[in-house]
């Protein structure tokens, strides 16, 4: 599903990045650990195409995203990609329900209405809906950010420290969220984390 | 969908929208009033100048005589010679020449004595009825008539001067003998009648004076001399006389003839009106500016409120990017905003022009019964406004708009 080779990252002549090869297929969880400033947040930026790598390739369903053009790339992300980050981020002045049909609306012109109340429910989250998104705690609106990550059936869904920010409790519960989701969807799901409760939870994990 | 967006980003921060959209309509509304006033003002103004080569009256202020004589605004300069004004009535040069001698009002209508040519000039007709023949016949202005309700055959009495107050001429009746066809024009408002009646009424006055001051017992006040049409008209006085010219020679002979050898002065409505406009555009240009300079205002009140906002919005725009937007949508939806706001303003502004216009017509129709239409559109020139309006948005918009297509995704996201 997504593996990438010889992947380097030059942020400026001092700092270089060399990263490991790794591989993750639908249904499977690969967790990325690493001290901070080892570059985590920064490979997942590569393997959402929000950064192109200096040199190496990075194949997302046989397609090879570091030839894309921006456009290309923007439009494949929608499609593709699934991204749920440490804070979620919305567009304030939407509900919680809009905010999700945008990102389906942005893919390919089209309002998953139903979709979107379906995922909600599965998050727990339908009676919020109509709600702002600053209404909600942070454990409801990055339950609301994995229903956005999802509403386009990504092939890929990466996350970037999604419990870090969560109590125990709120922490787990996403966790199995973002297993369950993942494997309804088929999605290959990759975890960027120093978060010690999901060390213990995954196994198959690449420190940096 | 990206409409929907910038919609409710909008309405988001409502205070700073608000504004935005206050100034905006500000401008658009009296930029597009004095587009309209000006426009109707000087169609009106010409319109009724036409066929008036020049017109003769006392001495006096020119632009005032223009102004009582052919739009009936001011008081008139004074009164004339009739015998004198003959000589030149008749002169060779004329083509016609319409007396017009001020009399009463009825209700603040003025009653006009003149002859049939009157109606000529304005291209109306008698709608019903039929002209007037005997003294106090009347024929209505098509306003007149409506406003008044009255119908041929209806009498009423005339109040002396131009005083709505004035005192009432009780002794004779108008008969309304027939009502004209609307013109849009100065004659709408006007009651006419023959020039005999208006000095009828006058000698009568002076009559019954005399008689009030003798004796209160006479009432009838029907056994005058002066209800015939046998009246000696060289003796009499009349306020003007519009002249319109067969010989364009008197156009500028005319003037300082008639000033140097009579008591009279001849002057030209075409003259005198463009030189109301140029003192007018003064005023209307500065006002026009002032406009322009809220527009600015209003253009830089959206573009702070933009710019202002772009710091935390930079993270809507970044994840918005990640959901699979493409840079030039981000640009769209920033600028579409900005034009948002200067659409509704212009919309606001434009209904907000036409309610003054409509509340200035309401006071200018009693003032000067001269009406302004709230509903034609100046499509030109409201359309250049509309543009302006629009690139205002635009221009406004444009540094948040590129800051956001310009928007390093990655590191937005880092640094969150």
């Amino acid at each position: 599903m997504i593996h990438t080779e010889n992947v380097v990252f030059q942020y400026n002549s001092e700092t270089q990045f060399q990263f490991p090869d790794l591989r993750c297929n639908s249904n499977e969880t690969l967790l990325i650990t690493g001290a901070s400033g080892k570059g985590k947040t920064t490979l997942l930026h590569l393997l959402g195409g929000l950064l192109k790598p200096t040199s190496g390739s990075i194949q997302i369903n046989s397609t090879d995203i570091c030839g894309l053009s921006s456009k290309k790339l923007d439009h494949f992300r929608g499609q593709n990609i699934g991204l749920i980050l440490q804070k979620a981020h919305f567009i304030a002045s939407l509900t919680v329900l809009e905010n999700i049909e945008l990102a389906s609306w942005l893919t390919d012109k089209t309002k998953k209405r139903e979709k979107a109340k379906e995922l909600l429910s599965l998050l727990g989250m339908e009676k919020f809906a109509s709600k702002l998104t600053s209404q909600l705690s942070i454990g409801q609106q990055q339950r609301v950010s994995i229903a956005r990550a999802l509403i386009n059936e990504p092939k890929l869904l990466l996350a970037d420290e999604p419990t870090s920010s969560l109590d125990d409790q709120n922490a787990e519960i996403v966790a199995d969220l973002l297993v369950d989701l993942s494997q309804k969807y088929n999605s290959a799901l990759i975890i960027v984390t120093h978060d010690q409760r999901l060390k213990e939870r995954f196994k198959t994990a690449i420190e940096l | 969908m990206i409409f929907k967006i910038a919609w409710k980003n909008i309405w988001f921060k409502p205070l700073n929208t608000v504004l935005s959209i206050i100034l905006l309509t500000a401008s658009v509304a009296i930029i597009s009033l004095l587009i309209l006033l000006q426009k109707q003002f000087e169609k009106q103004f010409s319109s009724n100048i036409d066929g008036v080569d020049l017109v003769i009256g006392a001495k006096g202020s020119p632009m005032q005589l223009i102004l009582s004589s052919v739009y009936q605004m001011d008081a008139p300069t004074g009164n004339i010679n009739y015998k004198e004004a003959k000589v030149w009535m008749k002169h060779p040069y004329v083509k016609t020449a319409i007396p017009l001698a001020f009399g009463d009002n009825y209700r603040g209508f003025k009653i006009l004595g003149t002859t049939a040519d009157y109606l000529t000039k304005y291209d109306t007709k008698i709608s019903s009825g039929v002209l007037f023949t005997k003294n106090f016949d009347v024929v209505l202005g098509s306003e007149v008539a409506r406003k008044m309700n009255l119908k041929v055959g209806d009498t009423f009495f005339s109040s002396h001067g131009d005083a709505v107050e004035g005192e009432v001429h009780e002794e004779h009746p108008y008969v309304v003998k027939g009502i004209a066809s609307s013109t849009g024009k100065v004659i709408d408002n006007l009651i006419l009648s023959n020039i005999e009646s208006v000095w009828a009424i006058h000698n009568h006055e002076e009559e019954a004076e005399t008689v009030v001051a003798t004796t209160h017992e006479h009432h009838e006040g029907d056994n005058h001399e002066h209800d015939e049409n046998v009246v000696e008209y060289d003796n009499h006085e009349i306020t003007a006389v519009l002249i319109k010219l067969k010989n364009k020679m008197g156009f500028v002979l005319w003037p300082r003839l008639i000033s140097q050898n009579t008591d009279m002065q001849a002057a030209s409505p075409a003259i005198e009106i463009n030189r109301l406009f140029s003192l007018f555009g003064i005023g209307l240009d500065a006002l026009q500016y002032l406009a322009y300079g809220i527009m600015l205002i209003s253009g830089i009140s959206i573009f702070i409120a933009l710019y202002n906002t772009l710091k935390e919005r930079k993270y809507e725009f970044a994840l918005m990017r990640v959901s699979g937007a493409s840079r030039s949508q981000l640009l769209i939806l920033v600028l579409f905003e900005s034009i948002l706001l200067c659409f509704v303003g212009f919309v606001f502004g434009t209904i907000v022009g036409r309610l003054g216009l409509y509340f200035i017509s309401t006071s200018t129709e009693q003032d000067y019964k001269m009406a302004f239409n709230p509903f034609e559109f100046a499509v030109k020139e409201e359309g250049i406004l509309f543009l302006t309006t629009i690139f205002v948005g635009v221009i406004a918009a444009l540094i948040p708009a590129v800051k956001a297509y310009r928007l390093n995704i990655s590191k937005t996201l880092a640094h969150a």
